[in-house]
C-alpha cells in the first residue's frame, strides 16, 4: 500500500489536531509539510510507528536560512520508509535570534532518529539552532571554542584564532 | 654531490671544509615525517611510491615527528587542526624544515576568500623553507621541492647567520645590551 502526501498529511492531522500543520506545498517536485515547532517531535515519533508508514530512517536533517529580512531558520527532516518505499519532507519554520546569546530552540528528534544525533550537531554547529533534549550537543566539525555560525546569512567571521589572523 | 667530485684515494684522507660535510650529511638524509592534510597527500603517497623512488635522495618517511627532519604540510590547514601542525612542528628536534605543498598551505588557495575555517598560508603558524606550487602538486614538483630544500641546505653555514653579522656589524655592544 503506498499512500500519497495528502493521505500522510490527512493522518497526521487526524492524529493530532489541524493545529500541528503549518502549511504545505504541494506544487513541489518534492511536496512539504510545514509543522509547529512544539509537534514535531510528537509527529515524527507518530510517523515512524504508525503501521502504516513506518518512517523508519531519517534520509537527511538539514537548516536553511531565510536571511535577516525574513528573520526564519528552517529546518527540514527528510524521511525514509525502507519497507514502504515512501518518502515524506517535514520542515520546522523558527525565527532566527540574534546567533549570539538568543539562539532558536527545536524540540530535538535524536530521541527518534539516531541519525539525528550527528545532524542535529551539525545544524546547530553551522546554524546556531538549539535542539532541546539532544544528548551531547556540541559543535561538530569546528573547533568548540570557535566564534559565530558561519552559514547565517549574516555570519562575519572573527578577526584572529588562537592567535593567527582569519581574513585573507 | 659537490663533495664527491674530488678525486679519492690519497691515503684515504678526504680534505673538506667540516661545513660540506656536515651539510652533506644533512641534505642526504632528510627524513620527513609521515603526515598529511587532504589531496596533496595522496600525491605525497604516490611520491613516496617505489615509482620514485625518493630512496635514491636519501628521503625515507618517518613515523613520528621526533624522528623527523621536514615536515611537508600537504594539504588544507584548517584552524582546528593549526595548533595540532604547530605542536608536531615543536616537536621535531632542529634542524627542522619545512616543506609547504599544495595551493591551500602555501596561501589558502581556493580557500583564499570564502574559507572561514581555513588558514591562509601555513607560514603563518610556522615558517616555512619551501613552497611547491600545483593543486594538487605532481610528485616530480614534490620531488623538485626537496631538491631545492637540499640546494638550501647545502648552502648553510656553522657561523653566525648573515642577518646576525651585518646586526653586529652596525650595533655596539652597549647598543645591543640596551
Amino acid at each position: 500500500m503506498s499512500y500519497t502526501f495528502q493521505e500522510i498529511q490527512e493522518a497526521i492531522q487526524a492524529q493530532f489536531g489541524n493545529e500541528v500543520v503549518v502549511s504545505e506545498n504541494i506544487a513541489l517536485q518534492q511536496p512539504q509539510l510545514t509543522l509547529t515547532k512544539e509537534s514535531v517531535k510528537d509527529v515524527c515519533l507518530f510517523l515512524r510507528d504508525d503501521a502504516r508508514f513506518f518512517f523508519d530512517q531519517l534520509s537527511c536533517l538539514t537548516a536553511l536560512d531565510n536571511g535577516p529580512a525574513k528573520n526564519t531558520l528552517e529546518v527540514i527532516y527528510h524521511l525514509y520508509s525502507i519497507p514502504f518505499n515512501l518518502s515524506f519532507i517535514v520542515k520546522v519554520e523558527t525565527e532566527r535570534g540574534d546567533g549570539k546569546e538568543q539562539l532558536p530552540e527545536i524540540p530535538s528528534v535524536a530521541g527518534v532518529w539516531r541519525t539525528a544525533d550527528w545532524h542535529e550537531r551539525e545544524a546547530f554547529d553551522m546554524y546556531g539552532i538549539k535542539f532541546s533534549g539532544h544528548p551531547d550537543l556540541r559543535r561538530i566539525l569546528l573547533p568548540a571554542d570557535w566564534e559565530g555560525y558561519p552559514l547565517r546569512k549574516d555570519y562575519t567571521e572573527q578577526e584572529y584564532y588562537h592567535g593567527i589572523k582569519v581574513a585573507y | 654531490m659537490s663533495l664527491l667530485d674530488h678525486k679519492f684515494g690519497q691515503g684515504g684522507i678526504v680534505v673538506s671544509q667540516l661545513e660540506d660535510v656536515l651539510n652533506w650529511a644533512r641534505l642526504s638524509s632528510l627524513f620527513p615525517m609521515s603526515f598529511g592534510l587532504a589531496c596533496c597527500a595522496i600525491e605525497m603517497m604516490q611520491t613516496f611510491t617505489s615509482g620514485y623512488d625518493l630512496d635514491r635522495f636519501g628521503i625515507i618517511p618517518r613515523p613520528s615527528p621526533r624522528q623527523s627532519d621536514v615536515m611537508i604540510v600537504a594539504g588544507t590547514v584548517t584552524f582546528k587542526m593549526a595548533d595540532r601542525i604547530r605542536r608536531l612542528y615543536e616537536q621535531m628536534p632542529e634542524p627542522r624544515y619545512v616543506i609547504s605543498m599544495g595551493s591551500c598551505s602555501n596561501c589558502g588557495g581556493p580557500y583564499w576568500e570564502h574559507g572561514y575555517h581555513v588558514v591562509k598560508g601555513v607560514d603563518r603558524i610556522v615558517p616555512v623553507d619551501i613552497y611547491v606550487p600545483g593543486c594538487p602538486p605532481r610528485p616530480e614538483a614534490l620531488i623538485g621541492g626537496f631538491l631545492k630544500l637540499q640546494e638550501k641546505i647545502r648552502r648553510e653555514t656553522l657561523v653566525a647567520p648573515k642577518a646576525v653579522e651585518r646586526f653586529l656589524a652596525n650595533h655596539t655592544a652597549e647598543q645591543i645590551q640596551s
